[in-house]
């Protein structure tokens, strides 16, 4: 009979689901509402987005170029220093709201069928959108200290899908263990903590001492920002390869990305049918 | 179809108590949720599915729905399901009527085009133009539900899953509910409808299907159903405790019965009713007092049949048994009683040897609402002057 597609569809919920568009729409509409909920919840909205990173740029300027006095050799100091950690406010804030948000929406899980994945995907969305408004308060400060605009410029859109994809495997990968592991999250916290110190935001990928050089530039992350700081602040910053060691070391961050990606996908697809029952 | 749960037996929930009991952590119980439930509701249907709370009809709809996994069998269900099982999921308090009305549009499945085509719809459906950029959070649960069900009614699902819904709403509301209810059984739509409501379940439904303890017990003439039902839930005779250390009498079943000795689940206003209970003494009672209390819905205490108005019943002696019944005109109003038994002796005072509250119940019904607690039989005069 015609009707045997939909006897198969209704077996259960899924990650993906089989209409697309709805997947999108529904994403989209997520992450939309929670962003105008924050942009509009409170008197000073979008302020609040863009105070936490700022803020932490003012206190790490200050610390790193009075006190320690480590930022005075870097050139554009101020400028790396503001794109480091925007870029890491939005892994941070994808990966950490995204383990949580499955039991957050309980609710909808609970009571509507739609794929399981929008949940994750609009957390890390979400956090795009702030990106993206960051990343212009970002251009301002590099126009502002006189840096002229370069072809170069566009590396940054492939950059930013990697660290994208990077931070929503994680989310999806912790959201769904979350679910049944409830120690994910303080696991995860200090596991954010050590890769904010461990990924050159407050210094650059050159200070990391040569004997080190290859398994640091294994995080994706320190690829990330210092080719960002390559092709947007200073050509004559070294790039991810320089710093890593040739080439075929990056291909270990990429790796890395695509491998957490995959087993992500992985486990939230093999999850997403008992996620409303394990809550 | 089959749906069972596993329970874990303690929850693990965290790594540290794995990694301490890495072996029996693999314990768990299992509940078994729904078993072999198996129906099949036609096209244009209104079917009802009626069970106490735990008998799984949520999860029967939730597996409907695709929101659980089933373990075993299979759905199928031709044409499009409405995702929906409750009203109003997912509004959030903190955006107004129009936003909400558009995600939960969204959520139920139109598209957003769809969604703000039919928007002036469904806010004219709720009766709500007034309150359209009003906030939810300052929405009355009455609003609320109107503005869900407003939206779920606008989707074009062919099959509706739809749980306790009719159990909110002013009476107007109810009423357009009902009639789109009506509407769209004519228009060829499917409906499967959860409730506790047996007057709801009587009035819509072409059948009905009951479930107890995650089986299908019956699915017949929602009157039948309904009749089931209350027997089940109503009329079942409590379970006998198992006797307390000290304890000087012990009351067993009780239960209602008609004067040719059927058991009575519902009865007539105005026919003979007899309640008798079973009594079994633990040590001797010489003046013993039988009482069983009527309370009705407001927790009432009605009317109290007691062994005080009649002779005594002599003395009974360690170890007798007695069934105690007493028979009355029943003139009790339309209602359903909850019957309380309790033994007492009297030796110069009163004192309470036992009692079980609400152990029974009993559904009056009755032709005549005159809003008293009894309808006592009246001789009417009329003298024209």
């Amino acid at each position: 009979m015609s009707a045997q597609p939909a006897a198969a569809r209704y077996r259960g919920p899924s990650a993906v689901g089989d209409d697309l568009r709805r997947f999108w729409a529904l994403t989209w509409m997520l992450a939309v509402t929670d962003f105008k909920l924050r942009f509009f919840g409170s008197a000073l909205g979008y302020v609040w987005t863009l105070m936490r990173p700022l803020l932490l740029f003012g206190v790490l300027y200050v610390v790193f170029t009075e006190v320690v006095r480590l930022g005075g050799d870097i050139d554009h100091y101020p400028v790396y220093l503001l794109a480091s950690i925007v870029m890491f406010t939005f892994f941070a804030e994808t990966t950490a709201r995204g383990v949580t948000s499955l039991v957050e929406r309980e609710n909808l899980l609970r009571k509507v069928r739609f794929p399981r994945l929008v949940i994750p995907l609009s957390v890390a969305l979400h956090a795009l959108f702030n990106l993206g408004l960051n990343m212009l308060v970002v251009f301002i400060f590099v126009l502002a200290s006189g840096i002229e605009p370069r072809a170069s410029w566009l590396e940054l859109i492939p950059l930013l899908v990697v660290l994208a994809a990077f931070a929503t495997g994680v989310a999806m990968l912790l959201s769904a263990l979350y679910v049944r592991y409830r120690d994910v999250q303080p696991i995860w916290e200090v596991m954010s903590q050590i890769l904010f110190y461990g990924s050159p935001v407050i210094y650059v990928a050159s200070f990391y001492p040569d004997s080190i050089e290859h398994e640091a530039m294994a995080n994706p992350l320190a690829a990330i920002f210092t080719q960002v700081r390559h092709a947007v602040i200073d050509p004559s910053a070294p790039t991810a390869a320089d710093v890593a060691g040739g080439a075929l070391w990056l291909v270990v961050s990429l790796a890395i990305v695509a491998v957490t990606f995959a087993i992500g996908t992985w486990v939230f697809a093999r999850e997403a049918p008992r996620i409303a029952e394990d809550l | 179809m089959s749906k069972t749960f596993r329970l874990p037996h303690q929850r693990y929930s965290t790594l540290k108590e794995r990694a301490l009991h890495p072996l029996s952590s693999r314990k768990h119980d299992e509940l078994v949720a729904l078993r072999d439930v198996s129906f099949h509701v036609g096209t244009g249907e209104f079917f009802g599915i009626v069970g106490r709370n735990g008998s799984g009809k949520s999860t029967l709809l939730k597996c409907l729905a695709g929101i659980y996994g089933t373990d075993s069998g299979s759905m199928r269900i031709d044409g499009r399901l409405s995702p929906f099982i409750e009203l109003g999921v997912g509004f959030n308090p903190e955006l107004t009527a129009r936003d909400n009305v558009i995600i939960n549009a969204i959520m139920l499945g139109l598209s957003r085009r769809e969604a703000r085509r039919r928007f002036d719809e469904i806010i004219e459906f709720a009766e709500l133009q007034e309150f359209v950029d009003l906030k939810l959070k300052n929405y009355s649960s009455g609003m609320s539900v109107r503005l869900g069900f407003s939206v779920a009614v606008q989707v074009d699902a062919d099959v509706l899953l739809v749980d306790e819904v009719l159990a909110v709403g002013d009476g107007a509301f109810q009423l357009k509910c009902f009639d789109q209810f009506a509407r769209m059984r004519a228009q060829g739509r499917t409906i499967l409808f959860v409730t506790h409501d047996m007057a709801a379940i009587e009035r819509f439904c072409d059948r009905a299907m009951l479930l107890e303890r995650g089986e299908a017990v019956s699915i017949d003439t929602p009157e039948r159903v309904s009749q089931l039902y209350r027997e089940i839930n109503f009329g079942r005779a409590a379970v006998e405790p198992a006797a307390r250390p000290g304890q000087e009498v012990r009351i067993g079943r009780i239960w209602c019965e008609d004067p040719s000795g059927d058991r009575l689940v519902t009865a007539t206003q105005g026919d003979t009713c007899r309640v008798s209970m079973e009594v079994e003494f633990l040590r001797p009672v010489r003046f013993p007092v039988f009482t069983v209390a009527f309370r009705n819905e407001v927790r009432h205490t009605v009317f109290t049949a007691t062994s005080v108005a009649h002779p005594s019943a002599g003395a009974f002696a360690a170890g007798d048994r007695a069934i105690v019944s007493f028979a009355f005109e029943n003139a009790l109003a339309q209602s359903h009683y909850t019957l309380t038994p309790a033994v007492g002796e009297y030796e110069g005072e009163y004192h309470l040897l036992e009692q079980r509250e609400d152990v029974a119940s009993l559904i009056v019904e009755a032709s005549l609402h005159s809003g008293g607690v009894v309808d006592l039989p009246t001789r009417m005069e009329v003298e024209r002057g």
